[in-house]
């Protein structure tokens, strides 16, 4: 007995250290069993797996740019708009780069990132002075940009899809490392690492933290609050134009209403990964556990025939409240002992 | 000898381990002006709450107008003639003053539909009854604090209201306004209603109340009369402390002033404003509410960009339009707002101290030196003495003065020339409003040019060598502090 208190002790206080990390892994954790003890087998397989991870790319990647903007405690509802308006411009160049043989330039996959990541920089640089310069609440800046950002889309493809540009470049996209990993997710990952990499370790995420924590105080601190807008939003177009690439290499193609729901999504995920929606807080490992744990119940639920698809919006909303609900008791309990305190 | 109004016995109070309260005892008779103090954290606000229900006493017993209760519920509280205004006065300030008023009437009557002439009339008699001329119809968000408080009373007195409960009701009102306020109260106790007072202002408690009741650490230190308290006796009460109060010597003064103003203004808030500041000096800045002492101050940080006249700094002239462009030119504020404008509160004390001078703790390119950041979150904490076992521990669970600590160690450690502090003792007990002073004194004489913006005489004329007197968004007097007194400043200022 005496050996196993400060084992529950130690746990209590991993648990502690930050509830909502564990929780999701807990739920996670339950999940994956569940599956494995009535779907083992369709389930658990490295091509299930892998395929998950070629899909969530798209809409991880625009999560983590709200995430950064809810940190600031913004919000950036344009994303679906950049991707789609950087996936079409760059479906256009591909078409064009496209040789007589169906094939591409060596140098192509390198120009369509480079240009997509500048285009998704230059569209979150405009949602950025619209929040910043113009005090526009970024709920309606961003709202207003997207809506403007897929207006483009269509007035340039007439609602049509653009594709029949060479398969090279989904190919390409869609190849495994080693036969294992999927490229998407090596940009997911590659992406994630570096926010982590900006959130905690460098000036501007100390600062990123503090301006959502209170813009005034930031202010009668001596930041620059105009600029770190700026930087928060350009950064957040950029993951928004690269989960536009993966896109496009998805569906081998580029359409202005393609992934119209993620927009939602993506604040769901944020919310859900522990975000909290008046800024000052939130962790890059909190949004990456909410992605995964969301494909995965979307993919466990594919895998029962007899419920269908439909269910999936359902249950999606169940677990973001479920987890709001049991947020506000732990925060509740532990806002009540400090304030006393 | 009248019926005690309120006598709550033997009042024990604990949070998760922390006592609140222990063994309080306190009675109040009708138609008393009785004084509560304490330093923050001493249980002034717990009692108050339990007195009106929000929260239940571990063990104890409470009377209130002849009848008992184990604890009261907040109804109760309010049935039986209990009425608590609090420091935010919990108006609404999207409504007219009209709809403040008759609101709780309304709900209480449980209408379902709006009747304005009624609602009308309702707050048209409950203004009456303190004398308070006020636009019904306006918003109560462009109203002043004084009149949202006067709303907060009026409110207060529609019910039956026997005891109305005051927690620090003058801290944001001018001299005048507070003047009013105690009209209002005096009124109000001929009426027989009696008035619970929660203040730390020393002269406030001697000008208003009859008598005292001072907790330290949730504990009954003195109560009895206010005529048998004097001012040394109280600061005792208050801190188990004894004060002696050090005067401010500049003992060196550069030759040369590291700022000058000249004839600097902001269009309807001050005009023509020119003074020198040396290193070594700290100017005191004093003036009621709306004399632009603010602005004035706001303008010297560059929140508030000036329209006419100019700086110099070291000689050399300079604008400030930003507060990027005053830090760059070693000009640092300690707003009056500790807690919206000094401090990030949810965030760590170690944040907190490092954000201005952050740009400079780096390995390379923005990206964080930790054994830096580390090792100036040590140094600052150690050389303010900041009362906290984890630097990383979120700063609004430290007390005021070490809140403002905060603030101060975030300048200071970008080793600034000027600092300018704009109330920097508000809402700080008196043992830490002493240990500012000290630290504020200690900073002039290491060469730090120092502006202190402040309402409280007593505070300026101990810490400053100058004092420049402010009055309708003018300098009215220069004063040399040694020679000046409060009355002297007071007549300047009114």
């Amino acid at each position: 007995m005496e050996a196993k208190a400060p084992l529950k002790a130690k746990f209590a206080t991993v648990y502690a250290s930050d509830r909502h990390l564990w929780r999701l892994i807990f739920m996670i954790a339950i999940w994956m069993i569940f599956i494995a003890i009535t779907r083992f087998q369709k389930f658990y397989s490295v091509l299930n797996f892998q395929t998950m991870a070629s899909q969530f790319p798209e809409f991880g990647l625009m999560a983590l740019g709200v995430m950064i903007c809810m940190i600031t405690g913004g919000i950036d509802l344009s994303v679906v708009g950049v991707a789609n308006l950087t996936s079409i411009l760059m479906a256009y160049l591909l078409l064009s780069l496209t040789t007589a043989t169906g094939g591409l330039p060596g140098y192509a996959i390198f120009l369509v990132f480079f240009l997509a990541v500048a285009i998704g920089a230059l569209a979150g640089i405009f949602n950025g002075i619209l929040v910043s310069k113009f005090h526009i609440p970024p709920i309606l800046a961003t709202m207003g940009s997207g809506e403007l950002f897929t207006g483009i889309c269509l007035a340039l493809t007439k609602g049509n899809a653009v594709s029949k540009f060479s398969r090279t470049y989904s190919m390409t996209i869609n190849n495994k490392i080693g036969g294992m990993i999927p490229v998407q997710l090596v940009i997911f990952v590659i992406m994630a690492i570096f926010i982590w990499f900006l959130l905690s370790r460098t000036v501007f995420g100390t600062k990123l933290y503090m301006l959502g924590t209170s813009e005034r105080a930031a202010r009668f601190s001596g930041l620059n609050n105009d600029r770190l807008l700026i930087k928060t939003y350009m950064l957040s177009g950029l993951c928004a134009a690269l989960g536009g690439m993966v896109m496009l290499a998805n569906y081998n193609s580029a359409r202005a209403d393609y992934g119209t729901v993620y927009t939602l999504q993506c604040v769901l995920i944020v919310v859900l990964g522990g975000v909290n929606p008046n800024g000052g807080k939130g962790r890059i490992s909190g949004v990456v556990l909410s992605i995964i744990l969301l494909r995965m119940l979307e993919t466990g639920i594919n895998r029962f025939p007899s419920i269908s698809s439909y269910y999936i919006s359902l249950i999606w909303g169940g677990v973001l409240i479920l987890v709001m609900v049991l947020n506000y008791f732990t925060e509740n309990s532990t806002r009540f002992v400090k304030k006393q305190a | 000898m009248a019926e005690n109004l309120l006598k709550a016995e033997g009042i024990y109070k604990s949070f998760v381990g922390v006592q609140a309260l222990k063994n309080v005892t306190f009675e109040i008779k009708p138609g008393e002006i009785h004084c509560l103090a304490g330093e923050n954290g001493s249980g002034k606000s717990t009692l108050i709450k339990i007195i009106s229900g929000v929260y239940a006493p571990d063990s104890g017993s409470m009377e209130f107008a002849g009848k008992k209760y184990e604890k009261i519920t907040p109804i109760e509280a309010i049935k039986s003639g209990i009425q608590v205004i609090y420091q935010d006065f919990s108006v609404f300030p999207n409504l007219t003053v009209m709809e403040n008023l008759a609101f709780n009437s309304e709900l209480a009557d449980r209408r379902k539909f709006v009747n304005w002439k009624r609602m009308r009339k309702i707050a048209t008699e409950a203004i009456a009854k303190i004398d308070f001329k006020v636009d019904l119809d306006a918003l109560v968000g462009s109203l002043t604090v004084a009149e949202k408080q006067m709303i907060a009373i009026s409110r207060a007195l529609m019910f039956n209201t026997k005891l109305i409960i005051m927690d620090e009701p003058t801290t944001a009102l001018t001299k005048k306004e507070v003047g009013n306020l105690f009209n209002i109260i005096l009124k109000l106790k001929e009426r027989g209603i009696a008035i619970l007072f929660v203040s730390h202002k020393l002269n406030e408690v001697f000008e208003i109340s009859d008598f005292f009741t001072i907790l330290r650490s949730g504990e009954l230190v003195a109560s009895g009369n206010t005529a048998d308290l004097d001012a040394k006796k109280f600061s005792y009460f208050m801190t188990g402390r004894e004060f002696t109060a050090k005067r401010f010597e500049a003992k060196n003064i550069s030759s040369e002033p590291i700022l000058e103003t000249k004839n600097i203004g902001i269009e309807g808030s001050f005009q023509d404003v020119s003074f020198d500041l040396h290193k070594g000096e700290i100017i005191g800045i004093t003036g009621l509410l709306d004399s632009g002492r603010t602005e004035l101050a706001l303008s010297l940080f560059g929140i508030l960009p000036i329209d006419t006249g100019s700086f110099k700094i070291n000689g050399k002239q300079v604008k400030i339009t930003n507060p990027q462009t005053a830090v760059a030119h070693k000009i640092g504020y300690l707003p009056e707002d500790r807690l919206s404008e000094g401090l990030f509160l949810n965030q760590s004390i170690a944040d907190n101290i490092i954000i201005s001078e952050i740009d400079r703790l780096t390995v390379f390119a923005g990206v964080l030196d930790t054994k830096k950041r580390t090792d100036e979150i040590a140094r600052w904490v150690k050389e303010l003495s900041i009362a906290t076992p984890n630097p990383e521990n979120a700063c609004q669970t430290l007390s005021g003065g070490n809140q403002q600590r905060i603030v101060l160690a975030k300048w200071l450690a970008l080793n600034l020339d000027i600092l300018v502090l704009n109330g920097p003792t508000v809402g700080v007990d008196i043992g830490s409003k002493h240990d500012i002073h000290e630290i504020l004194q200690n900073l002039a004489n290491e060469g730090l040019a120092l502006i202190i913006i402040s309402d409280d005489l007593p505070e300026v004329l101990e810490n400053c060598s100058r004092i420049l007197v402010m009055k309708a968004g003018r300098v009215v007097s220069d004063l040399d502090a040694a020679k000046a007194d409060e009355q002297m400043i007071l007549s300047y200022m009114m």
